[in-house]
């Protein structure tokens, strides 16, 4: 057990030190960051000056080690466009991002989870056939597409949810949260749809494929010999035994939500991690590019690993010693 | 035995419309179980005895359904109930024991938390009555340690334990009848005995009528009182466990009483009958027997034989209705 733990983090280690190469080369592949982040009037001997500073003179496999030294302690660097710590400027955005991916999460679960089962316990009927139809349209339809109609009907239309941004905000520390303000709330509700689309039709067809094995199951026909009524049946005994992989679904999609709510970011005008990085790549603001590249894995490989140590934990033939 | 029947199965005939046509896969079942009575029902791997059973419990597969005959629990019809109502006669009133003990119960829940969850389902108890209940209802079974084991889980139970469980989940509510298909098919040779003597004892106790699906010729005659023979869809002779053992009349029955080796016989091998039992949608017209029939004769081709009594029991052949095959 000790021995697939520490196998599975050193796995994610190495996906870790793959990733901060790739950020690395974007650095040099971006141009000499020396020029980027001079001004006109710099001399030579200052260029020079802030080319060692910046270690640019050490060869390639010491600056990758500093980098993912640094980066190992949440050191990205300064901003080339305003002079910040990148950080800190991650930190300032990630509180709104995991809010807006979190509630999409829920609402994906709580909108999801009923929809599966129903198409596979009303299988055939035309209501079901058409969620299953429509589901195919969520899945294929562009996120961008989504969020502008939801912006057209609710907001431009209909005036009930604002088209941008996040409303007020209370702080907590360094975190920010958009919950506890009506206008918060209000700003949350349609870029959280926009992103729970892909995702509720995800968790509706793996809920609806696992009911439909579990359903087939002895222990099913068994609870019907024994006078249990369908709908606990369904709810209660075949539910139950989908949700493992619903869990683990929705764990390690959490990582390719983050990545994801970068269009509806844009889309929203959410401040959150996406939008800076997207102002990161018109800058050219190299650090801050990277940052989010390392972040944004560490959060994906971080709970891939997580689910799969969990599984090996919960696996009953392991627990059953 | 002059008691009103448990349970009375009239002329059953159950049906799957499919694509290329109706298949018939019951036709003709009758048959009566008494308080207290163990009927044993044998035959081939597909003749319909499971099929009987789900037709009982009205859980027979979509889209088959009974397209004839009726089935009477204490007198009431209960093959034309809607759902909601059967949902109240089965655990109720008919329990059941499935082949299978490693697959019947669900994982995620302890076996008191779905001994509690039936027996509630069924009888007006709290939870804590309920749950006393389920202790009773292991020990009853033959479970040691009930109070400990009633808070584990399925996996943490033998197989044999396990079908113990599934026992005491069928009498939760005291039923008139249990329906048990092949209970004991998937448990050790050594744990078999066991059950079904569990079985018997539970039976005789309680006045509880038993369906006993089996396809082991040794369990009916240790088991059961009386005995009822199925082949492709049909029943075939039904009778007195010693009557029918003694002397069976259908040369199916004698092929599969010489198909077990006999109490202390030395056997060089068993005697299997020769061929196959058709398929359901080819049936030979006559009596579906007689390609494999060694008695068989013209007649037995061309006309279905119907059950008639005969000397020790009552089946369904030539021989014994007319007197010539
Ligand atoms: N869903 C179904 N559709 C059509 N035929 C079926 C279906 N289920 C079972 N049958 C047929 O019904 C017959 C009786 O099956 P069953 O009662 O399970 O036999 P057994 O006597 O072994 O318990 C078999 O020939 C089987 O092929
Ligand atoms: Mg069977």
């Amino acid at each position: 057990m000790l021995v697939f733990i520490i196998k599975r983090i050193a796995n994610a280690a190495m996906v870790m030190l793959a990733v901060a190469l790739l950020a690395f080369l974007i650095f040099r592949l971006a141009g000499d960051p020396v020029e980027l982040m001079a001004n006109e009037q710099m001399s030579q001997a200052d260029r020079d000056n802030l080319r060692e500073k910046l270690g640019l003179n050490d060869n390639f496999a010491t600056q990758y080690a500093r980098f993912v030294v640094n980066a190992a302690q949440g050191n990205f660097g300064i901003s080339y466009r305003n002079n910040q710590e990148v950080l800190g400027l991650i930190a300032e955005r990630f509180p709104a991002t995991m809010e807006l991916v979190l509630v999409a999460t829920f609402i994906s679960l709580v909108v999801g989870i009923p929809m599966g089962v129903i198409t596979a316990i009303q299988r055939g009927k035309w209501y079901t056939e058409s969620l299953q139809f429509l589901s195919i349209i969520g899945v294929s339809l562009p996120s961008f597409v989504v969020g502008i109609l939801l912006i057209l009907v609710f907001s431009v239309s209909l005036g009930w949810a604002p088209a941008f941004g996040r409303g007020d905000v209370v702080d907590f520390g360094w975190w920010s949260t958009g919950l506890l303000t009506s206008s918060g709330r209000a700003a949350l509700i349609l870029p959280a749809i926009a992103l729970s689309l892909y995702q509720i039709t995800l968790i509706m067809r793996l809920v609806r494929a696992e009911m439909l094995e579990v359903l087939r199951s002895d222990f099913v026909k068994f609870a019907r010999a024994r006078g249990i009524p369908r709908w606990r049946i369904h709810f209660r005994h075949a539910l139950r035994n989908c949700l493992m992989p619903v869990v683990t679904m929705t764990a390690m999609n959490i990582g390719a939500l983050i990545a994801f709510a970068l269009i509806t970011e844009t889309v929203f005008q959410w401040p959150g991690m996406g939008m800076l990085f997207i102002q990161a790549v018109t800058f050219i603001d190299i650090p801050v590019m990277a940052a989010y590249l390392c972040i944004v894995s560490f959060i994906f490989v971080f709970l891939n690993t997580l689910v799969d140590i969990a599984y090996a934990v919960i696996d009953p033939r392991l627990r059953a010693r | 035995m002059h008691d009103k029947p448990v349970l009375e199965v009239r002329d059953l005939q159950v049906d799957f419309p499919g694509r290329h046509g109706t298949v018939t896969a019951l036709s003709n079942v009758s048959l009566s179980i008494a308080a207290g009575e163990i009927l044993g029902v044998v035959g081939e791997s597909g003749a319909g005895k499971s099929m009987t059973g789900a037709a009982i419990l009205g859980l027979l597969e979509r889209p088959g359904h009974i397209a004839a005959g009726e089935i009477l629990l204490d007198g009431r019809r209960i093959d034309n109930l809607p759902d909601h109502q059967m949902e109240k006669v089965r655990g109720r009133e008919i329990g059941a024991i499935f082949q299978d003990p490693l697959t019947s119960l669900n994982p995620l829940f302890s076996v008191g938390a779905q001994l509690s969850e039936t027996i509630r389902q069924h009888l007006p108890m709290t939870k804590s009555q309920a749950r006393v209940r389920a202790v009773e209802l292991l020990a009853e079974v033959g479970i040691p340690a009930p109070s400990e084991r009633v808070n584990h889980f399925p996996h943490q139970f033998s197989g044999g334990m396990r079908q113990r469980v599934v026992i005491a989940l069928a009498l939760a509510a005291r039923p008139k009848l249990i329906i048990a298909d092949e209970p004991t098919t998937a448990l050790d040779v050594s744990i078999q005995a066991q059950i079904t003597a569990l079985l018997r004892r539970l039976c005789k106790e309680n006045g509880t009528a038993v369906m006993l699906v089996t396809h082991d010729m040794g369990v009916i005659a240790e088991t059961a009182d009386r005995v009822a023979v199925m082949y492709a869809g049909r029943l075939i002779e039904i009778g007195a466990v010693d009557q029918v053992l003694r002397a069976p009349s259908h040369p199916y029955t004698r092929g599969l009483m010489a198909s077990i080796p006999a109490l202390g016989a030395r056997v060089e091998r068993l005697n299997q009958i020769d061929g196959s039992m058709p398929r359901l949608d080819a049936i030979p017209p006559g009596c579906a027997f007689n390609p494999r029939c060694l008695s068989s004769g013209p007649r037995c081709r061309m006309e279905r034989p119907d059950l008639v009594p005969t000397a020790h029991s009552t089946s369904a052949c030539w021989l014994h209705a007319g007197g010539t095959a």
